[in-house]
């Protein structure tokens, strides 16, 4: 009982120790930075493993001593096997759509500014939110747990000693890709490296994600519907809010998907049972015992159910930075708020009934695949509804283009450039064809990849001034655009030539193939446009942290915007708002009001402040 | 402060103050926990008709008789859960006893369930015995664990003494709570209902 009042009384009393301050913090917006800083490092990862794929597909016989001396077992004489290969591609999709994509848009700015948009002091459950961040940074390290045990014979062997697992040390992973497909993945090292000890790992490391991720969603829905302040209706609520709510809906309601999924899969591969594992399966040291009829299918479906949503997940946030920042940079309300709210959750509630066109080659009836196919093409909707809504915005504007805004300005291209070959693969007689081309990784790393990461650097020069209470340089930052945004075209457009002349993803080498002879020039170019545009992010890394101590003083509103985190100081105080919480009067994108003294009203000001 | 804001004291945590609305996260909070097991359970059912239907090797179990027991004590529990649940809301009342009873019927029930297992495990049916079989350990682990976390946080609920009335804010909250713990524990009682159901009387 004492302990009730003590805890009504102090709550919002900042943390004194070091320890509750930065590392064990219950305050949102430090668990946000630490998301951030999670994301910021996986990235690193998983951008030094595509780096490596590159050099290995565009210079295949170049033999890199590095490479030699590090991974021994894995690129003997620096030239990497095939299967360390595979792993590399299994690794970096799993590390980029897990612990970056959707890691930074949601645990990190999602954390740190929906409960000061709303007008709150914290989210609902802060011990929750501690814990959504520390489990999913033990499932991140777990991951490298599996590059280490998998990685190198040596490393290997002193680690199995410990953890009583054992590998060959010939791959970074399992080989089996960020799919996970049955029944290879399911039936231990007789399907190759990579998947024994380092398949283990790497479901138990995903399983763990969904547990933190789980813990994340409930967290925000809460949020969101019980702390919003006076004044703050649903419709007043700026659109990062409700791209926020729905990923959480979405993160709620597919992350148990996959681990259901994900725990049937370990009891397949730990305690022989069949889940998705057939029977009479031929591998080379001949026919697998012990399983008898199961469903690689199955696995699929459960995989995808999940998976679709995924990438809405990975998405939305952006999508919502975006309506923000093109509404405050081009100083007019946001075209078609309600239109934009309602496409959200359209695209939301469609992500979960269209798994199916991942698996149009799975052998599933014409009927399902045309179904899958026309709620596919469905999405396109809502997603012109919102392309269209942001053209609006922009349309006779007089533009600010500061770096979030050109970061913003990229998405819609790239979400543009990357949506409507969805459309392509959308369609099953055309998806036939390309599937497991480059046309594939073209569309997707386009769409949700560098789009979503587009919506994050925007998200990041933008509060940046908030967080730090410092300004990022902008030159540095236009410099950072430019070459990015030209940078992943060159990437990315190109791969779609080469699935269109058939080029299969996943390969190491096509040195044997005649036909494919004539587009190597193409890949070497990617390849350097690759090695170009990562090498240009040491602009972002070097601006962030210069900035964090050298930049500009920035002032509590520095963009002249409206929503609430511009009413508090730069960085908020532990409460966000020093006990003074605003009431809200206004919809959240109130630029150039007719009769008004300036050319925005913020959303606490005053009823009559409209003029 | 470039702008005006609010700054009577009494408005000054916004909704917060209205001290019903701000315990609601606990009731709000537990909907939504609900909402992703139960996803959870969707999934494994989908995979367990996916599964029955697809294949020849699929042995049906006999129902190990001690399941009506348990399933008697999960139902049973949740009666009294429910008239704990509408005493501890009630400041006058004690809700102790329906609390420990609740918790006697919750352990009854976790006991039932593992010599459930025993028994199979006498016959000789283990986890990778047949399909049916390990879907059978699969949703009774799973489920079983979830339910080990109800019986925490009725520990936590009958340890915890209730707030004294005169302090509205802690009061609203300690309701919440409780309203929330109930919740989870029908909740666990009707996924058992359910699973048991579809484990032996759908064929």
């Amino acid at each position: 009982m004492s302990a009730e009042t003590h805890e009504a009384v102090h709550r919002h009393e900042p943390p004194k120790s070091f320890i509750r301050k930065y590392i064990f913090s219950l305050d949102h917006k430090v668990i946000g930075i630490q998301y951030i800083i999670l994301a910021l490092a996986a990235v690193l990862v998983g951008m030094t493993m595509s780096v490596l794929m590159r050099l290995r597909l565009s210079w295949p016989g170049t033999s890199w001593s590095i490479l030699g001396t590090l991974f021994p077992t894995g690129a003997p004489g620096g030239i990497m096997n095939p299967d360390f290969y595979l792993s590399l591609v299994t690794m970096h999709g799993t590390i980029m759509v897990f612990f970056v994509l959707t890691t930074a848009p949601q645990g990190g700015f999602g954390n740190y500014f929906l409960p000061i948009q709303i007008g709150a002091e914290d989210m609902a459950f802060p011990v929750l939110n501690m814990m959504s961040f520390w489990v999913t940074l033990v499932g991140f390290l777990v991951i490298l747990l599996a590059i280490l045990v998998e990685g190198n014979a040596t490393v290997a062997h002193a680690l199995g000693d410990v953890l009583g697992i054992s590998s060959a040390g010939a791959t970074v992973g399992p080989i089996g890709g960020w799919t996970g497909y049955a029944p290879l993945s399911a039936v231990g090292n007789t399907a190759g490296p990579g998947q024994g000890a380092g398949m283990n790992l790497w479901i138990i490391s995903i399983a763990i994600f969904c547990v933190g991720s789980l813990l994340g969603a409930l967290n925000f829905i809460t949020t969101l519907l019980n702390m919003r302040t006076k004044g703050m209706t649903l419709m007043r609520m700026p659109l990062t809010c409700w791209a926020w709510f729905t990923t959480a809906v979405l993160a709620l309601l597919s992350f148990p998907v996959l681990l259901g999924g994900g725990i049937l899969l370990l009891l397949d591969r730990t305690v022989g049972t069949s889940f998705f594992i057939p029977g009479g399966l031929v591998f080379g040291s001949g026919v697998l015992k012990n399983h008898t009829g199961g469903s690689p299918i199955l696995w699929q479906h459960l995989f995808w159910f999940f998976g679709h949503p995924e990438v809405y997940i990975a998405i939305l946030p952006g999508m919502g930075a975006t309506s923000h920042i093109l509404s405050t940079f081009a100083r007019k309300p946001i075209f078609g708020y309600r239109a934009m709210v309602f496409a959200i959750f359209a695209i939301g509630l469609l992500g979960f009934f269209v798994w199916g066109h991942h698996m149009f080659i799975s052998g599933m009836s014409p009927y399902s695949a045309m179904t899958f196919s026309i709620l596919t093409l469905s999405i396109g909707v809502p997603s012109a509804v919102k392309t269209f809504n942001w053209l609006g915005t922009l349309w006779g504007s007089r533009i600010r283009f500061t770096p979030p805004m050109l970061f913003a300005i990229g998405f819609v291209s790239l979400f543009v450039a990357g949506g409507i070959t969805g459309l392509v693969l959308g369609q099953t007689s055309l998806d036939l064809p390309m599937h497991d081309t480059y046309f594939v990784p073209a569309h997707f790393h386009l769409v949700m990849g560098v789009a979503s990461i587009f919506g994050m650097f925007a998200a990041t020069y933008f509060w940046f001034p908030k967080m730090f209470g410092r300004m990022m340089n902008d030159k540095l930052g236009k410099l950072h655009f430019w070459i990015t945004f030209v940078g992943v075209y060159c990437i990315f457009v190109p791969m779609h030539t080469m699935g269109m002349v058939g080029m299969p993803r996943r390969y190491a080498e096509f040195t044997q193939y005649e036909y494919l002879k004539s587009i190597h020039p193409l890949v070497v170019f990617v390849s350097i446009a690759a090695l170009i545009t990562v090498v240009a992010q040491i602009l972002f890394y070097f601006n962030l942290v210069w900035s964090i101590f050298k930049g500009k003083k920035a002032s509590e509103n520095p963009w002249e915007a409206t929503t609430l985190e511009w009413n508090t100081a730069s960085p908020p105080p532990h409460d966000n708002f020093a006990g003074v919480i605003p009431t809200v009067q206004h919809g959240p994108y109130e630029f150039a009001v007719p009769g008004a003294p300036r050319d925005y009203i913020m959303q606490s000001e005053p009823e009559g402040a409209g003029g | 402060m470039a702008t005006t804001v609010t700054t009577s004291p009494l408005t000054k945590s916004g909704f917060g103050s209205d001290l019903k609305s701000s315990a609601n996260r606990y009731r709000i909070g537990m909907w939504v926990a609900c909402a992703s097991i139960l996803m959870m359970f969707t999934a494994l059912s989908s995979a367990y008709i996916v599964r029955a239907a697809s294949s020849t090797d699929w042995t049906p179990l006999q129902m190990p008789r001690i399941l009506l027991v348990s399933s008697g004590l999960i139902l049973l529990s949740s009666i009294t859960m429910e008239a704990a649940r509408r005493k501890w809301q009630d400041a006058t009342q004690r809700p102790g006893v329906l609390l420990l009873a609740t918790i006697v019927f919750g352990l009854g029930f976790l006991v039932c369930q593992i010599f459930a297992w025993r028994q199979l495990a006498r016959q000789g049916i283990f986890v990778a015995s047949n399909p049916h079989s390990s879907f059978f350990y699969v949703f009774t682990a799973t489920h079983g664990i979830h339910l080990l976390g109800g019986l925490l946080a009725l520990s936590y609920l009958t340890l915890r003494r209730r707030s004294v009335p005169n302090n509205q804010g802690a009061l609203a909250r300690s309701k919440a709570r409780a309203d929330a713990v109930a919740l989870y524990w029908h909740f666990m009682d009707f996924l058992w209902i359910y699973l048991f159901v579809l484990l032996f009387f759908v064929r």
